[in-house]
């Protein structure tokens, strides 16, 4: 965990609700795809969790979304505005787990952290699969960026507005085109996938948290192996050690 | 150069803040991020004999100028805090830490304490009465100065360290169960735990802790808890340790000259985890302004 003051570079309003956030600061302590940040923000006590999108040398993307006066806030940052983050949070994916032919799957705004991983992956000569899904059409994002790092991408809405129509679990590529699969996205979802896949996988979980960095037990989870702390031994669990 | 240190029950700290317990879980897995041995203690996670896994979650929600909580006493139990967690945290933090102990029971408190007693990185016991998160438990044995006196007694002669009590602010008057307390034993008294309060979602429209309630903490607390501290200072003459919203060394001071000797702040640290060594930090720069040598002369200061 580091404290580090960044720079709003640029704010993008990029699907319903949604916005890609570029800001510039000591990325350093971000070391693994699926970890997130906590922003602080002056009218809030409580920190805002988000997931990193993607960690370049000096710059941080995330996606958020807007659900309440904490993001909305967010949003309303002009560039140039300063933002205190705690980074590094978190565990993270795990890509050696991945095999060669790795799924990812993510569920409306929880895409975001899955591009950092997608990247990860190609950069070690995998070929992931990605399936996102969405409500409709106007809440998708990030398609482009997936299919520009050279992964094969789906897209699926529930009502059918842009691509496929339905649930990402009834667009699942058969057994043998992935070895792993590794989702972000809306609880439901993800243990509709973990009983739909054919392969284990890696599963983010999302929480209301105190302060992200292990101390207040305030997000716990129970897991076969016990409780963990979705902040801190999380967020990404074995989907094989959540009790759904 | 001013002097920070002070004391508590006869146990000299470096100075007087100390990390709540229930904000700084047992404090090793901080060691990376902040110097503990700046810290005057460390009020440890609450522990109860068997291991907890805590109210369902959601955990956590926000309140103007602090936060609910409803963490509900998880913790790994006495065996494992004292075989684990109390070890790991020695090894980064050589001071005396305060052991923070929770019970369903008068019995287990007391077997929890005398436990406790006997680890020699225990420094002082902290009798938790005051836990709004758990039912049958902790703040039920805290508003009865009756039930606070029985288990402050039963924990008193199974125990040799310095005792604390920590008070509810739900107590219909605190002063009665702080003279309850010291009547039956407590060598010191900490106050306040949280405040019991609720948020409900607007799109679910049901409460957003799973709990339904949780406990207020936070700078919304600070004037509540000064004014109790204050109060209590009044009533009784064991040394009382202020908690509830301290944020800044300002807080510190105004929390010590309502009555505290020394001070423990959780929810500052919890937005701004730098803030439980910073306040330390800011201390002599804000005694020198007010004039303090010697922080410890201020304590009951503003009865005078």
């Amino acid at each position: 965990m580091k404290e580090a003051v960044f720079s709003v570079l640029s704010q993008t309003l990029i699907a319903r609700d949604t916005y890609r956030l570029t800001m510039a600061g000591d990325v350093s302590a971000i070391t693994s795809p699926g970890q997130f940040v906590q922003i602080r923000l002056d009218s809030f006590f409580l920190r805002r969790p988000i997931s990193v999108c993607l960690r370049d040398e000096d710059t941080l993307t995330l996606i958020y979304k807007v659900v309440g006066g904490g993001t909305k806030a967010l949003a309303e940052l002009p560039a140039g505005a300063k933002l205190d983050l705690l980074t590094g949070l978190g565990n993270g994916f795990d890509t050696s787990k991945s095999g060669q032919t790795p799924l990812l799957v993510g569920g409306g705004v929880g895409a975001a952290p899955l591009l950092w991983l997608c990247r990860t992956l190609v950069e070690e000569g995998k070929k992931p699969a990605v399936l996102l899904g969405f409500n409709t059409a106007e809440e998708v994002f990030l398609e482009e960026d997936f299919r520009a790092m050279g992964a094969d991408v789906t897209v699926v809405t529930m009502d059918g507005s842009r691509g496929k129509k339905g649930l990402v679990t009834e667009h699942l590529p058969s057994p043998e085109m992935y070895d792993f699969y590794y989702t972000c996205g809306p609880a439901p979802m993800m243990k509709a996938l973990h009983g739909a896949a054919a392969h284990p996988g890696q599963i983010s979980l999302e929480s209301r948290m105190g302060c992200g960095f292990g101390a207040c037990m305030g997000c716990t989870c129970q897991t076969k192996n016990g409780p963990v702390r979705i902040c801190h031994e999380g967020p990404v669990l074995e989907s094989e050690a959540i009790v759904w | 150069m001013v002097d920070l240190s002070v004391n508590l029950c006869g146990l000299p700290m470096d100075n007087p803040v100390i990390p709540a317990s229930g904000t700084f879980g047992f404090g090793h897995e901080l060691a990376s991020f902040l110097d503990l041995t700046r810290l005057g203690s460390i009020s440890c996670k609450g522990t109860t004999r068997e291991p907890r896994f805590g109210n369902p979650t959601p955990r956590i929600a926000e309140a103007p100028a602090g936060m609910l909580n409803a963490v509900g006493l998880q913790n790994p139990g006495i065996d494992v805090v004292l075989r684990e967690e109390l070890p790991a945290l020695a090894k980064v933090y050589p001071k005396p830490v305060i052991a923070n102990i929770c019970g369903f029971s008068i019995e287990e408190y007391t077997e929890v304490a005398a436990a406790f007693d006997k680890a020699p990185e225990v420094g002082w016991l902290e009798l938790n009465i005051s836990c709004p998160n758990v039912h049958g438990g902790g703040a039920s044995f805290g508003t009865d100065p009756g039930l606070a006196a029985e288990v402050t007694a039963s924990v008193r002669a199974a125990v040799k360290k310095p005792l604390l009590v920590k008070l509810t602010p739900t107590a219909g008057d605190i002063t009665a169960v702080a003279r309850a307390c010291e009547q039956a034993g407590a060598d010191g008294l900490s106050l306040i735990n949280t405040l019991p309060g609720m948020r409900i979602d607007l799109r679910s429209r049901r409460p957003v802790l799973a709990n339904l309630t949780g406990g207020l903490s936070g700078p919304a607390l600070f004037p509540i808890a000064l004014r109790m501290v204050y109060q209590v200072y009044e009533a009784v003459k064991i040394p009382i340790v202020g908690l509830g919203g301290i944020s800044t060394a300002e807080d510190v001071i105004e929390m010590m000259l309502a009555g505290a000797a020394a001070v423990q702040v959780g929810a500052a640290g919890l937005r701004d985890p730098k803030a439980w060594t910073r306040i330390i930090d800011d201390l002599p720069i804000v005694m020198e302004k007010y004039g303090i040598e010697k922080l410890s002369y201020i304590t009951g200061g503003a009865h005078q």
